[in-house]
């Protein structure tokens, strides 16, 4: 390769190097305030170096399941879930992992939001939405003091052809069935997909708080009564009381079931719901969104393309109904989360709304995109655990590490001389930059800096330095052939540069697909590698590159003086080899 | 100016040179002999693997006055397997200990309440199945495995077939002796060495492609000389690359050395030894297994291609037979004979064709400028 490359030149942005260095100086900057500003300081530290909280959550079956339901499949299933919920991105190393045969343990580092947590891994979101068939306020309608069967128990096996208020409306459904709902603006007012909360059932504000008893708003007559003993539940139920309610709302799906709600002025109602017509697992992806008319925090469910279908069935059903059988109940582990009217037919989108702050309807959406647990889990033991790596250790191995940077910066000076100089540089770049991303990712994207996440750091301080090690050696190759600085800095930045970009991508490839593939402490390990992959990318191409320009430049550098590491006599240059050449041509190395 | 400074010139210069390639069979017998300690080591000792994945006990109680220190000795010798203590926050501690079936937890149980002066009821005893370590590492084979397809393609497509081989080769090479070592050590194999087995996958594979593109820019053209075979054009190529080889591994090993060694000093054993070490064994024969196995192993593959058997042909033909002219000329300097008139020759022939010998080009070079 005597000649260089056709097309590319020597330049590779020798063009304006003050200004990239001014560029990525700018970069560090904004980066550093950012994370001074933000009070973030350091990275927050994984489990194993800080500490955490380890929740233990101990599984019971389903209503309607076997006590068999408790078993590895599920527990692997409910790890997964719980897993994705508390890691969304994979980087907060919080651990999640079975112990014995009904635990799950999940170990919380430091500085996450331990409640948030807590109520992400432990809501097993079993989403149903249910067919309301009545609406009552609170308190039961007379004090019967029926004993109160368990609504498992109840409901029975009278598993009549879907107490849908409209049997036959299946068949009559008017031609909307085939409009389906997408064209949600067209609607108009209606909330994008047409459904609303809700207002509370008439009867609910006057006679909730006053405790009166009040008859069911809507004549039993029209009420397909699903089973007497439901309606005499639901009768006697008093939501405002946790015991009651605690015991309520849930059933095997394809029961009719009794359930509380709390409305938007903070009073108990009760429903009476038709078996469930579609579950969560017809969601294909929800979110916590503001809702564009409200201006209130909402939960956008998408469905996937059977929930599509079921939907639409079940909602140009139910816009055939009076009033509340229009509504439908969306059952969130028991309790009806939202019961809105439908009046049209509608697919594809539904939503849920209620008294949702922003974090609680994002945290929502996070816990129904992930689906539903397969078990009820209940928080057996919640407990504070220090460091696995104590404080003393971590210590000692940070000494220990810095001993070694300054080895390293003692071995660079050694061989490099000045050109130690950009090396050291270049990595304190790169360390800043690594530094203040890791800090500001903590905070953004639940990142944590765990032990396999430091040892991925330590090994990308040989794969910087090797980037610039790749350089300097190409420099010193141009000078050897003898040419002066500035040329050869120019000549040796094509081939150095493809010699990283190539060696970087299969780094970052081993990251990317680690990543992808992997869970937990891999996921946080890989996300470090690929980081500090990139990051070596850009100070090799923004900084040292510009600076080495700059720097050749100088009389110091560009005049080989004997500190520079570029002496062109100390590299073994010997001026007259280059005329006489031919002469004192070069020994071989003996042949094999 | 530093020893490695002129050496670096010499090699640059060709005055010296190992001929890495010309004795790959002393490396390869090497390496075969140190993958097979590892592999009977494996096989003799096995791995000690962590609680995460054989499974275990944890036992935790609400308060003690023993210290974290002195109960890891107490349950150690309770058990006669490895514990890990963790301080609670409420003043208790949490002791896990490996490999413990119910039967045997109980009895550690009642000795630790002994030692611990707890009453036997306080200390609440869990059994972590071995299902946990498993998971991460069976995701992470996963991972691996997807990887090491990804990279072969990539380095089939980006290198060649025989050099994606050769580095798949050195990778599991590195692999093998690195979990060798710590089958022979006996360290605990926790989801954190599994990780630092990734590490060292990343990192051999990067120190390979590093050298790789270097010969890859080394032997461009090479069938139109007819000066060097493949296998001496590889050789120099890492000659050439040898003195990048060595600064990368000392800057890359002297923070884990300094983890090692010195944090080992302080601390004895403890989990940042365990990877320390792990990532010092592998970076270690990660950077040997470019120079000394990849890069003959390319060599002795590509020396298989017809094309290249057709280059060495040639070029033996011709050294022939310029030894021969030469002898015809007269013996005056018989020590350069067979390189300096094949030299001339080739410039004359394809003055560009002098791929990546570093210390001829300049002759072309020099020419057309």
């Amino acid at each position: 390769m005597a000649a260089p490359k056709k097309g590319r030149g020597p330049s590779g942005g020798q063009g304006r190097p003050g200004r990239t260095l001014a560029l990525i100086l700018i970069a560090m900057a904004a980066l550093t305030g950012a994370m001074f500003w933000s009070g973030d300081t350091t990275p927050r530290l994984g489990i194993d170096l800080a500490g955490g909280t380890t929740i233990t959550l101990k599984a019971s079956p389903e209503p309607g399941q076997s006590q068999s339901a408790v078993n590895q499949t599920n527990m692997a299933t409910a790890v997964g879930i719980i897993e994705r919920r508390v890691n969304g991105l994979g980087v907060s190393e919080a651990e999640v992992q079975t112990q014995g045969e009904e635990n799950i343990i999940v170990n919380i580092p430091k500085g996450v939001d331990e409640e948030q947590a807590r109520k992400q891994v432990g809501t097993t979101a079993q989403l149903y939405f249910r067919p309301v068939l009545n609406v009552a306020g609170s308190e039961p309608a007379q004090p019967t003091p029926s004993g109160s069967p368990s609504p498992s128990g109840s409901a029975s096996p009278s598993k009549s052809p879907a107490p849908g208020a409209s049997a036959g409306g299946d068949k009559a459904d008017p031609p909307a069935a085939g409009a389906p709902s997408p064209s949600t603006t067209a609607q108009g007012r209606p909330v994008p997909a047409g459904l609303q909360k809700a207002p509370s059932p008439k009867a609910s504000p006057s006679t909730a708080p006053s405790g009166a008893p009040s008859a069911p708003t809507t004549p039993g007559a029209t009420t397909p009564a699903p089973d007497a003993k439901l309606q005499q539940q639901f009768t006697a139920l008093n939501c405002a009381d946790d015991k009651q309610r605690g015991k309520v709302g849930k059933a095997r799906p394809q029961d009719s079931v009794v359930a509380c709600s709390k409305n938007s002025s903070g009073q108990w109602e009760k429903y009476l719901l038709g078996p469930a017509e579609l579950n969560g697992k017809d969601v294909d992806d929800a979110k916590g969104v503001i809702d564009q008319q409200s201006g209130q925090w909402i939960v956008q469910m998408d469905f996937t393309n059977e929930g599509s279908k079921k939907f639409q069935k079940i909602t140009s059903k139910l816009s055939q109904q009076p009033s509340p059988q229009n509504q439908f109940g969306i059952v969130l582990d028991g309790e009806v989360a939202s019961a809105p009217y439908v009046r049209e037919t509608l697919s594809a989108r539904a939503q849920i709304s209620g008294n949702f702050t922003q974090q609680s309807a994002q945290d929502l959406g996070n816990i129904l995109s992930y689906g539903a647990l397969p078990l009820t889990f209940r928080e057996e033991s919640v407990t504070t655990v220090t460091a696995a790596l104590g404080g003393e250790q971590l210590r000692a191995g940070l000494i220990a590490g810095a001993i070694g940077l300054a080895l390293v910066i003692i071995y660079l000076v050694a061989y490099y001389r000045g050109l130690a100089l950009i090396a050291i540089l270049s990595l304190l770049a790169s360390a800043v930059l690594t530094y203040t991303l890791m800090s500001l990712l903590g905070p953004a994207i639940g990142f944590a800096l765990n032990l396999p996440a430091v040892c991925g750091a330590i090994v990308a301080i040989g794969i910087t330095a090797d980037s610039f090690i790749v350089y300097f050696e190409r420099i010193r190759d141009e000078i050897r052939e003898g040419r002066t600085l500035r040329p050869a800095v120019e000549r040796g930045w094509p081939r150095a540069r493809r010699t990283i970009l190539v060696s970087d991508f299969v780094s970052f490839l081993a990251a990317a697909v680690l990543f992808i593939v992997t869970v937990g402490k891999v996921q946080g390990f890989a996300f470090t590698l690929g980081l500090t992959t990139l990051l070596d990318v850009v100070v090799v191409f923004l900084f040292t590159k510009p600076l080495m320009t700059l720097l050749a430049r100088t009389k110091f550098f560009g005049g080989g003086h004997p500190w520079s590491g570029l002496d062109p006599k100390r590299l073994g240059v010997k001026p007259p080899l280059r005329r006489s050449r031919r002469v004192s041509a070069p020994i071989d190395p003996k042949e094999a | 100016m530093s020893k490695l400074g002129s050496l670096g010139a010499r090699l640059y210069r060709g005055e010296v040179g190992y001929d890495f390639v010309a004795k790959r069979k002393i490396w390869y017998a090497i390496s075969i002999l140190i993958t097979i300690t590892a592999i009977v080591g494996l096989a003799v000792r096995g791995l000690n693997m962590g609680i995460e994945f054989k499974g275990g006990a944890v036992f935790t109680t609400d308060r003690t006055s023993v210290s974290a220190a002195k109960a890891e000795q107490l349950a150690e010798e309770a058990s006669g397997h490895d514990a890990i203590v963790q301080k609670l926050g409420t003043g208790g501690l949490r002791i896990q200990v490996s490999s413990l079936d119910t039967q045997k937890a109980n009895q550690v149980r009642e000795q630790l309440a002994t030692d611990l002066k707890v009453p036997y009821k306080e200390i609440n005893t869990e059994l972590v199945g071995p299902s946990w370590g498993e998971q991460i590492a069976n995701k992470a084979w996963t991972g691996l495995g997807v990887f090491m397809v990804l990279v072969v393609i990539y380095l089939a497509i980006a290198f060649e077939w025989r050099m994606a081989l050769a580095a798949l080769i050195a990778l599991i090479h590195d692999l093998t002796i690195t979990v060798g070592i710590y089958a022979l050590v006996g360290f605990e194999v926790t989801p954190g060495t599994v990780i630092g087995l990734l590490t060292i996958l990343g990192y051999s594979l990067y120190d390979t492609v590093v050298v790789f593109d270097g010969l890859k820019e080394s032997s461009k053209g090479i069938t139109k000389q007819t000066r060097w075979t493949y296998g001496e054009i590889a050789n120099r190529s890492l000659n050439g690359t040898l003195v990048r080889s060595i600064n990368t591994t000392v800057v890359a090993l002297l923070p884990v050395a300094g983890l090692l060694f010195i944090g080992g000093g302080f601390l004895g054993a403890g989990m940042l030894n365990d990877i320390s070490l792990s990532l010092f064994v592998g970076l270690a024969a990660g950077a040997y297994s470019s120079i000394f196995i990849a890069t003959p192993l390319v060599a002795d593959l590509k020396e298989r291609d017809p094309q290249m058997k057709a280059l060495r042909k040639r070029v033996l033909a011709k050294r022939a037979q310029e030894a021969a002219r030469a002898e015809t000329a007269g013996a005056d300097d018989a020590g350069r004979t067979g390189e300096e008139p094949g030299a001339e020759e080739t410039d004359g022939a394809a003055a560009g064709a002098m791929v990546g010998q570093r210390r001829q080009p300049s002759r072309g070079r020099g020419r057309r400028r």
